[in-house]
């Protein structure tokens, strides 16, 4: 019996019995809240890359594959993954890295992991073991589960495998950093969308903005000078941000609250961090009001998430139903709100 | 079938030319771009607004009527087939563009208007909307979503599912899900990625927000053509192991090369065994440096270079390309369009097999690929007014997707199950998720009565099918004896 079978076997047998899994990688994301079934069923022994062809930029791998692992395997073959997911405490799985559907600073540019999952094999709470898409890039054959997958946090089922779109590493990158309000950094990343530049980041912080431009040694130089920035910023600013390791996120006591912006909103809160060309913001004010069209997801120490607005009741309807159909006695991590 | 009491309300929600039934009226909605597959729809509505799409579900629901929804019926697998008892739902007519937003780059539409009609609103202000396909001057937005449409720059700007950002849908139960909207990332499951490709299953689409990308600064377009279709195959995964993601990588096998050459002068080699057009855009330097890289690999790999000399040269390339369909109605009769996508190392074997099927059916089979994403397009060329060459061309058809799913792919990338690939499906999925697709679907639509049988196969028409599905070397319920 391998690994995968004995996952099955254990969702199988929970569900024969009435009980509960907690669904478990690397335990990175206590940002997430706590889990609470009845037993761990860990991925970590569910682990290594199943098949990698760089030219057919695709890579297929368990669940339990750590993302350093994962991501050093893709550089040597000068490769990475485009949503570029965080790595908190520098731990992380694949698994869990589409479970909970984060995505790192160049989400809004690179797409993020649900744009680039091409196909999962997941044990369903039934028990059963099923594959949805595949490993290529157009695929329409029956529902998109695999990407309904991404950010469902395990309730739906347990990601036993996963394929996804890998991108060729940029030969350039460059850190620019401008000072500024938040008021003009907003002005400027919304000016920046409409032009063809190669922007793969942005993050505004403390009077600076902060910009990454990525792509070949030429078009970088022309960009930057296109733009006019001349002053380097610092190029680990981007993983830092990524991982929470960013000094903004030490001053936090745990509690911090994520906005998530429309586009070219107009959002000039002094004290965040506001990222992906202005649609992801990050405070420390737990009770922040989500402006227009925006949500706000406040995460606190030992507690679920929790997000205002509240999910419009058609939205809840359709939710509920979801999880009854993959999951129809709540054996996969049970009290997780999606 | 007739049902006065419906058609008496809608007669009363709908303005009168919104309503029609009659044989003379109905004809043209029998069939979308699947033109083999045909149905008289009992009636066709066309709502203008929002409010009569509700009124419209509304009366569907009390009197137990299926509905199936259409856009432009530009559909490939006869996903919008009428039903003879069902509403034919048609929403050409709401065809606004409600707003475009240029701090957000976003356009905001209504599901009639057309895919191309998107990028000339709002080419004045330097942007455009990626997905492109092939019939975008007639497609509409919403049928894009229902299909999750491609086109031939989808490997580098993505599909549907990585351009639309919003939804506005109704359920058969008379609700509207909001999903996503200008944000980014909405908190709950990702119900927006699930409507992408749904085929009219799951509710009707009256609002679509796209995201509108900036056009680019500079294009240029390469042909290499090849004496050997394997050197070909070999060439585009070279061009991707050189770290370079074209805009547009597309190949196409001798008998599609002619088929083309004839009917459209593009200037292709009509000796070559296949041709590769690859579209490099981004900044003029980048776009040069490219370029000068493709061209190496290109040569390295055995085919004669041509770079297109300007803009006016670029479209004649791609003219030929854009033909390969119609021209095909000057070699044959009919063809048959097939979909199945491979992983691109795969090409020269299922390429190959399609070769011996072709000989085994006694039908000619030219190949259209779009070699960036993998995507293969079959044409099985027949004359339908030969007793007998259209069963053949569809038996032939689903070899070729078998052959799909034996490399590892799957039978349709783009242009979607619908009626037509239901029996291949049974090859690609077993039982259990087939169920739990259907179970998927009972959450959006308890009743089944959206484009009912469509999409996804019922457990009986697989059994049915005969033969003993082995899918992925799984068969099917391990448990039971077999003899």
């Amino acid at each position: 019996m391998d690994e995968a079978d004995r996952i099955q076997l254990a969702v199988a047998e929970c569900r024969r019995l009435s009980s509960s899994l907690a669904i478990v990688g690397h335990g990175s994301k206590a940002l997430l809240g706590p889990l609470k079934g009845e037993d761990t069923l860990s991925t970590q022994s569910l682990s290594g890359i199943i098949d990698y062809r760089p030219e057919e930029l695709v890579v297929t791998a368990w669940a339990g594959t750590s993302l350093g692992e994962l991501t050093e395997a893709l550089a040597e073959k000068r490769q990475m993954l485009p949503f570029d997911p965080p790595r908190f405490d520098a731990a992380g799985t694949l698994g869990g890295a589409l479970a909970s559907g984060l995505s790192g600073p160049a989400r809004p540019w690179r797409g993020s992991a649900r744009d680039a999952v091409l196909g999962v094999e997941i044990v369903n709470g039934r028990g059963q073991r099923l594959r949805f898409g595949g490993s290529v890039m157009k695929n329409v054959a029956g529902y998109d589960v695999s990407r309904l997958m991404v950010g469902a946090r395990g309730v739906l089922g347990v990601i036993l495998s996963a394929s996804v779109r890998v991108l060729p590493m940029p030969a350039t990158e460059a850190t620019l950093a401008v000072n500024c309000d938040a008021r003009e950094a907003g002005r400027l990343v919304r000016d920046w969308a409409r032009r063809p530049l190669p922007i793969t980041a942005t993050c505004y912080f403390a009077n600076t903005l902060h910009l990454r431009l990525s792509g070949s040694a030429a078009s970088v130089a022309s960009a930057r000078s296109a733009l006019g920035l001349g002053e380097s910023g610092d190029p680990l600013l981007w993983a830092a941000v990524r991982d929470h390791a960013h000094p903004f996120f030490a001053d936090s006591a745990g509690t911090i609250t994520r906005v998530s912006l429309p586009r070219g909103a107009r959002f000039e809160a002094a004290d965040a961090l506001i990222e992906w060309g202005g649609c992801q913001a990050w405070s420390l004010d737990g009770s922040i009001e989500p402006p227009q069209g925006a949500f706000a997801t406040t995460y606190s120490p030992g507690r679920q998430p929790s997000t205002r607005p509240e999910a419009a009741a058609a939205t809840a309807k359709v939710t509920t139903r979801l999880k009854e159909a993959f999951d129809p006695s709540g054996v996969l991590n049970p009290g997780v709100e999606v | 079938m007739s049902n006065p009491k419906v058609l008496a309300r809608l007669r009363a929600s709908l303005p009168a030319a919104s309503v029609l039934t009659g044989e003379h009226a109905v004809r043209p909605f029998e069939t979308d771009g699947l033109t083999a597959i045909r149905e008289t729809p009992w009636v066709v509505v066309l709502p203008e607004t929002v409010e009569q799409v509700r009124a419209v579900l509304a009366i569907c629901r009390e009197h137990r009527v299926p509905v199936v929804t259409r856009g432009a019926g530009t559909g490939l697998s006869g996903g919008a087939r009428p039903l003879k008892d069902g509403v034919l739902l048609t929403l050409t007519k709401m065809s606004r563009i409600k707003e475009v937003d240029l701090d957000a780059c976003t356009a905001t539409l209504e599901p009639g208007v057309t895919n191309l009609a998107i990028s000339e609103a709002v080419r004045e202000h330097g942007l455009y909307y990626a997905p492109d396909p092939s019939s975008q001057l007639a497609c509409s937005i919403g049928g894009n979503v229902a299909e999750n449409s491609g086109g031939v720059h989808c490997l580098k700007y993505g599909l549907t599912v990585h351009n639309v950002i919003g939804l506005k849908v109704e359920t058969f139960e008379g609700d509207e899900l909001v999903l996503g909207g200008k944000i980014l990332e909405s908190p709950g499951l990702d119900l927006l990625a699930i409507m992408m490709g749904s085929e009219g299953m799951l509710g009707v689409v009256t609002e679509v927000t796209v995201k509108l990308l900036p056009l680019p600064v500079a294009k240029t377009v390469l042909l290499g053509s090849f004496g050997v279709l394997e050197d070909a195959g070999r060439a585009v995964g070279a061009i991707i192991a050189e770290g370079i993601i074209p805009a547009g990588l597309e190949m196409m096998d001798n008998p599609s090369i002619r088929a083309a050459e004839d009917f459209a002068d593009a200037g292709y080699p009509r000796e070559a065994a296949a041709i590769l057009l690859c579209e490099l855009d981004g900044t003029a330097d980048e776009v040069a440096a490219d370029a000068r890289r493709v061209q190496a690999v290109l040569t390295f790999h055995g085919a004669d270079v041509r770079l297109a000399t300007d803009a006016a040269d670029q479209e004649r390339l791609w003219k030929g390309r854009k033909a390969a369909f119609p021209a095909m109605g000057r070699v044959a009769p009919d063809y048959y369009c097939m979909d199945g996508t491979i992983p691109r190392a795969k090409l020269a074997e299922v390429l190959n097999g399609i070769g011996e099927l072709s000989e085994e059916f006694g039908l000619r089979v030219a190949n259209v690929f779009h070699a960036g994403d993998g995507n293969l397009h079959p044409l099985i060329l027949f004359d339908a007014n030969v007793p007998g060459q259209l069963e053949r061309a569809e038996d032939l058809g689903d070899r070729i997707l078998r052959l799909c799913v034996d490399a590892g792919g799957t039978v349709t990338g783009e242009h979607g199950v619908g009626v037509e690939k239901l029996n291949t499906m049974c090859v690609q999925f077993n039982d259990e998720e087939l169920t739990q697709f259907h179970a998927l679907k009972a959450a959006f639509d308890p009743d089944g009565l959206m484009n009912p049988g469509k999409a996804i196969p019922t457990l009986a028409r697989c059994s049915e099918l005969g033969g003993m599905r082995v899918h992925q070397g799984r068969v099917p319920h391990p448990e039971l004896e077999r003899f």
